[in-house]
């Protein structure tokens, strides 16, 4: 009897059909390339928010509190439709002004839009805090020497305040891969949704939901132990925190 | 503080936004929103009793979770620490389904079960999205409260245990009350946290406030309305528990060192 479940559990979980392991695994890289794609957006809007609200001018300081405040307070699952019908719904007016064809925006391009503008929020604030880290005589330093101030980003401030802010970005990294399996409620085929279809075909919940759980718990202790390596090389040459 | 707060910029921006609120309510269709009123304090409620039920039981489980990974034994430290990393390392998503689909099509299968006294509460959706949120929070504030009770002085167990102090009274006097002190700046971000994971449950077929929301869409094919005022009963909710933890916090008398 053991046997036997053991045995077609393993069947279910095949790569090639019958089995749904090749599902699966696309669900998987879908996952991984939105959150890929969602961090990066993320980290850019970070960057971008961080700057604006340390140096901008008054008004676009508080429209940047409004954006962080208002994202970390509504839950994604609402922002997420929200954005998906709002994105969706402003590039097809802009197409008709313009005098084309409406599209339909592909669930990838949405869902990575979605995500990135939610890490972007939380993105802000971490390296804004990391950039507030860096000490001050370093970037005096460079300003007396004359340093323009893109080149004052790109040479001191944004390498210094990386090993800030690994940590936090490492937090949001994990989110965004966990954030992915709400764009399963829009009806996206990411991990969480294949899982969903697999386990309804076969009426076989536990198994693939495991075999889901399983994965996403790699990816995660993966990405950590790369995280970790990540911030080692970034405090390269820093004194050590703690003694 | 209010004299900062109003520049002159601000008062420009807060007119633009009263403009905006004033359009909105003129040219928006909200014409629906009588009809679906006492549902929607219904879902609110719901949403709102989901939070403070996970949060007890969550921070129930919590403190041993912590416990266990601070000072217990290996036997005791190790499913304590998998269990947390389990639970934080997958999507909350998954771990509805898997409680929802997962035990709600075992439980039919087994005859004592259907005829014990609590088949009519297990037949309903609410329970399975009550323990994910609860297993969700005790894994996250476990992590915390690890954090919490390794951070209390060494010295204070210390003059405890010399005192002769049996081992119970220890905790329950000198090491929880501190280790609940340290751990209680995060508890306000994390049940906002908490408040943005309930909406998970309206995929299980719980009626909850965005589930309400979700209906109005489906009824009457009027996208952004709905959406819009789920996402500023949210943000209300979310202003209270701030506000609240706020004055929470001013209450308890903290040392400045």
């Amino acid at each position: 009897m053991l046997a036997l479940t053991a045995s077609s559990t393993l069947e279910l979980l095949q790569y090639s059909p019958p089995g749904w392991g090749a599902n699966l695994l696309r669900g998987l890289m879908n996952s991984v390339l939105i959150a890929l794609g969602a961090f990066g957006l993320g980290a850019v809007i970070g960057v971008g928010g961080a700057y604006g609200k340390l140096y901008g001018g008054p008004v676009l300081r508080d429209l940047l509190a409004i954006y962080t405040t208002v994202v970390r307070a509504v839950p994604e699952l609402v922002l997420i439709l929200i954005l998906y019908y709002a994105v969706t719904d402003a590039v097809n007016q802009i197409l008709l002004g313009l005098g084309q064809d409406r599209i339909q925006i592909s669930g990838f391009a949405a869902g990575i839009a979605v995500l990135g503008i939610v890490q972007g929020a939380y993105a802000t604030e971490v390296i804004r805090g990391a950039i507030l880290s860096v000490p001050g005589g370093q970037v005096e330093a460079a300003r007396a020497m004359g340093m323009p101030a893109g080149l004052l980003a790109r040479r001191i401030t944004l390498p210094l305040m990386l090993s800030a802010a690994l940590p936090g970005l490492a937090n949001l990294w994990l989110i965004a891969t966990k954030d992915t399996a709400l764009l399963a409620v829009v009806g996206f085929g990411e991990l969480t949704q294949e899982t969903r279809q697999a386990a309804g075909a076969t009426k076989a919940y536990f198994t693939f939901f495991m075999a889901a759980g399983g994965l996403y718990l790699a990816l995660s202790i993966s990405s950590g132990w790369l995280f970790a390596r990540a911030e080692r090389w970034a405090r390269r040459g820093q004194p050590e925190l703690r003694g | 503080m209010t004299r900062d707060f109003w520049l002159p910029h601000r008062i420009v921006m807060a007119a633009l936004f009263a403009a905006l609120v004033v359009w909105c309510v003129m040219t928006l269709r909200w014409d629906w929103l009588p009809d679906y009123l006492g549902l929607a304090a219904q879902g609110i409620w719901r949403t709102l009793w989901l939070l403070a039920l996970s949060l007890l039981l969550g921070m129930t489980l919590a403190v041993p979770l912590g416990l266990a990974q601070a000072a217990g034994p290996l036997w005791l430290a190790l499913p304590a620490r998998s269990f947390c990393t389990v639970i934080r390392g997958t999507p909350l998503l998954l771990q509805l389904w898997l409680l929802y689909y997962g035990l709600g099509s075992l439980f039919p299968q087994i005859p004592w079960i259907r005829q014990s006294d609590l088949w009519p509460i297990l037949r309903q959706a609410w329970p399975y999205g009550l323990l994910a949120l609860t297993l969700s929070f005790a894994a996250y504030e476990g992590e915390v409260m690890r954090g919490a009770f390794r951070g209390v002085g060494k010295g204070q167990l210390e003059a405890a245990k010399s005192m002769g102090m049996p081992r119970l009274t220890i905790l329950r006097r000198i090491w929880l009350p501190q280790a609940l002190h340290r751990a209680l700046p995060t508890l306000g971000g994390e049940t906002v946290l908490q408040l943005k994971a309930t909406p998970l449950v309206a995929t299980i077929t719980v009626v909850d406030i965005y589930a309400v929301a979700s209906r109005v869409r489906q009824d009457t094919f009027i996208t952004y309305e709905p959406l819009l005022l789920l996402a500023v009963v949210y943000m209300a909710i979310t202003g209270l528990i701030v506000l609240a933890f706020r004055h929470f916090e001013r209450r308890i008398p903290t040392r400045t060192a």
